[in-house]
């Protein structure tokens, strides 16, 4: 039994490509209490969406979960069986895709999608499930939620299919929503009104998030803890305010450099990170991150770093912090 | 910096037929309708504006990839485009009056583009799908080269190619190998180097930054850079994003469903804007830094973008507009200056704080 509502230990999970293992999680830890938001960054490739797709049993063929435990509200998540799996999927978990355009299915109704969520997971009738999705597209600010229940898929804009979406992942109050790049495929003002009515919701419901994106502001602006992932590896976590303001690991600090901001009165050149991301199917030796790395030293290149507590929630896998503890300790000589 | 206009379009319209649904009928999506801007030498002009709202197509309809509808196009002093429909426009932006006070017209001119394509190119958003993927980097580089016989010799054509990849970052060695063997910030790079590779004297970025990773982005804003310093390029950067918009335009113009709104130095119009729109795009933004965006108050917009077949009628932004009253519904506003070089059409002005 775990404290936490989301208790992720040292999972590991490999795609068995033709090519070769991919080690898309490499000993990933996290977890996240009841009502929190957890913020997961990183590039492409990085591993953020296997890590939340892995939560809800949703690996994909050629991957295997290889090693590790996960926990969720009390669930063992490793020994559950496909049925079971199904029965607490839409109902304590759910999860919003990053493409409102692919994730619905075309040929049935927005009403028809909705009330299979309800029927499948409560005890309602056919004509509870209609009140209820009629309540449910009016939390979301949909105007006209009866007319909306009888149209398609394609005759909704984008942030409007988004707004569905959210509307069947809540639609059994799940204690865990799962927000895989939500607003990527949306614009900017449209954008905000969805982190808007996502940050309103948790606030009514109760639930908590985890938020997928690589947008460095989303995460600013809505989440309370922040993974940070780099080739599969959780190399920081923290609260918000100790990624942006005491980053401790290489990449992070090279990823908050690396962004321009709206807000800055001065032009000054961007420092971006060199190099090109890891290669999946030959990763490094050491530290994934060590080839790109200013401040690469010998030991990154060899061995993986393990994790420096800086805080109780704040901690980081660098050989700088390390190095930085190891001097303390013996009076500045390394 | 030269205050010497290398590119200008007047009143340049670009529309699309799209099928209405009844037979022999068709409708018009007015992709940009009465755009007016110009851009000095060696300077960025960034253009922002969410999907749909015609920067893109502004951008392929200055290159003529797409024949404008309606418009001028100035290039270097020479006209390359005039629909013969427009009035000429002062350099003021003011309309040109002939001796009797009636509008002056210009001749219709469609020019021959080859020779400006030398001067004038275009970096695409996808770099998956705009390099061909049974060319060798090399020959999608030397492409171009080819077309306006630049190469006096093999050995010329390949030190070009060469020297070009070199330019961006890439060495001589990825010549002989394919796209798909590249990332998408390597991949972003060839498809700079074939721009490069005429000599070009001002290039379109449509979007070049948006299907890359974070981290890379930083690497390709920066070579952007690099190379307007070294070759004193001229830039029409196009992107949605307006922090990095911002970061490398001297000057923003914001669109809006085909629509100018708003023009203006970029300090300017990052910290006193005077559009609505402009506005609620600003605050909208995340910023990375969370007691900034823990304090800020979002403008959040109602609605969505209406669509570009039927436009709302008077001001197009009206829909969504926390001012909107009557008049925005019946007249369009005009595109006037507000101050040195700021440039919005809105009625209410004076009533944006």
């Amino acid at each position: 039994m775990s404290e936490y509502l989301v208790d992720v230990q040292n999972e590991r999970l490999s795609f068995f490509t033709p090519a070769g293992e991919v080690k898309a999680l490499n000993d990933v830890s996290l977890h996240l209490n009841e009502g929190e938001v957890l913020g997961i960054v990183g590039e492409s490739g990085s591993g953020k969406s296997v890590t939340a797709y892995s939560l809800m049993g949703l690996t994909a063929y050629p991957g295997r979960l290889i090693g590790g435990e996960l926990h969720f509200n009390g669930h063992f998540i490793n020994d559950m069986s496909e049925k079971q799996m199904r029965k607490i999927r839409g109902s304590e978990i759910s999860i919003i895709f990053q493409d409102p355009m692919t994730s619905l299915n075309p040929v049935y109704t927005i009403g028809n999608q909705i009330r299979e969520v309800i029927l499948l997971h409560t005890d309602k009738t056919r004509k509870q499930a209609q009140a209820r999705a009629i309540e449910l597209l009016t939390l979301v600010g949909i105007n006209e939620p009866e007319k909306r229940l009888t149209q398609y898929p394609h005759e909704l804009s984008g942030g409007m299919r988004q707004r569905v979406m959210i509307a069947i992942a809540l639609a059994c109050e799940p204690k865990l929503l799962i927000a895989d790049e939500p607003t990527t495929a949306l614009d900017v003002t449209i954008q905000a009104q969805i982190l808007e009515l996502m940050m309103s919701l948790k606030e009514k419901l109760g639930m908590a998030i985890i938020m997928i994106t690589h947008d460095l502001g989303v995460v600013s602006s809505m989440c309370d803890r922040i993974a940070v992932m780099y080739a599969g590896k959780v190399v920081e976590y923290g609260t918000v305010d100790d990624i942006f303001y005491n980053p401790s690991h290489e990449y992070t600090k090279g990823l908050l450099r690396s962004i321009p901001r709206l807000d800055e009165k001065e032009h000054k050149r961007l420092v971006p990170i060199e190099g090109s991301p890891v290669d999946m199917l030959n990763p490094p030796k050491g530290c994934p991150f060590a080839p790109r790395c200013n401040s690469c030293m010998k030991v990154c290149l060899e061995r993986m770093p393990a994790y420096t507590d800086i805080t109780d929630v704040h901690y980081s896998a660098c050989w700088l912090l390390d190095k930085a503890k190891f001097e303390k300790t013996n009076g500045g000589k390394a | 910096m030269e205050d010497k206009r290398l590119v200008e379009v007047q009143h340049l319209q670009q529309f699309f037929p799209v099928a209405s649904g009844k037979m022999f009928e068709k409708n018009v999506v007015k992709a940009v309708d009465d755009v007016s801007f110009y851009i000095n030498k060696g300077e960025t002009l960034g253009l922002v504006g969410e999907s749909g709202c015609g920067k893109t197509t502004t951008g392929r309809t200055l290159l003529r990839l797409y024949e404008p509808t309606d418009g001028r196009i100035i290039y270097d002093g020479k006209t390359i485009f005039d629909s013969g429909k427009t009035p000429m426009m002062n350099p003021d932006g003011t309309e040109m009056k002939g001796a009797d006070g009636k509008p002056v017209y210009g001749q219709k001119t469609a020019v021959n583009m080859l020779p400006y394509r030398r001067k004038m190119q275009i970096v695409f958003q996808d770099p998956y799908a705009s390099l061909d993927p049974r060319m060798t980097v090399g020959d999608i580089v030397g492409e171009a080269i080819d077309i306006h016989k630049l190469a006096a010799s093999k050995k010329d054509r390949h030190d070009r190619i060469i020297s070009m990849l070199e330019r961006v970052g890439l060495n001589s060695e990825h010549a002989n190998r394919y796209p798909h063997e590249f990332s998408g910030g390597q991949r972003q790079r060839v498809g700079i180097a074939r721009a490069l590779a005429v000599d070009p004297e001002f290039i379109v970025c449509d979007e070049p930054i948006s299907a890359l990773d974070v981290s890379i982005q930083a690497q390709v804003v920066n070579m952007f850079e690099e190379l307007q310093d070294q070759l004193g390029l001229t830039y029409l950067f196009i992107a949605h994003d307006l922090s990095v918009v911002k970061h490398i335009s001297n000057r923003i113009g914001v669109m809006y469903l085909g629509k100018m709104v708003e023009l203006a130095d970029s300090y300017e119009l990052t910290f006193h804007s005077v559009h609505p729109y402009t506005r609620s795009l600003i605050s909208a933004i995340p910023i990375a830094d969370p007691n900034v965006s823990r304090s800020s108050q979002r403008i959040v917009l109602e609605g969505d973008v209406p669509s570009p077949v039927n436009p709302p009628s008077g001001c197009r932004f009206r829909t969504r507009c926390p001012y909107a009253d009557a008049k925005c519904a019946a007249e369009e506003p005009v595109w006037r200056e507000v101050s040195s070089g700021h440039f919005a059409a809105c009625h209410h002005l004076d009533k944006v704080k």
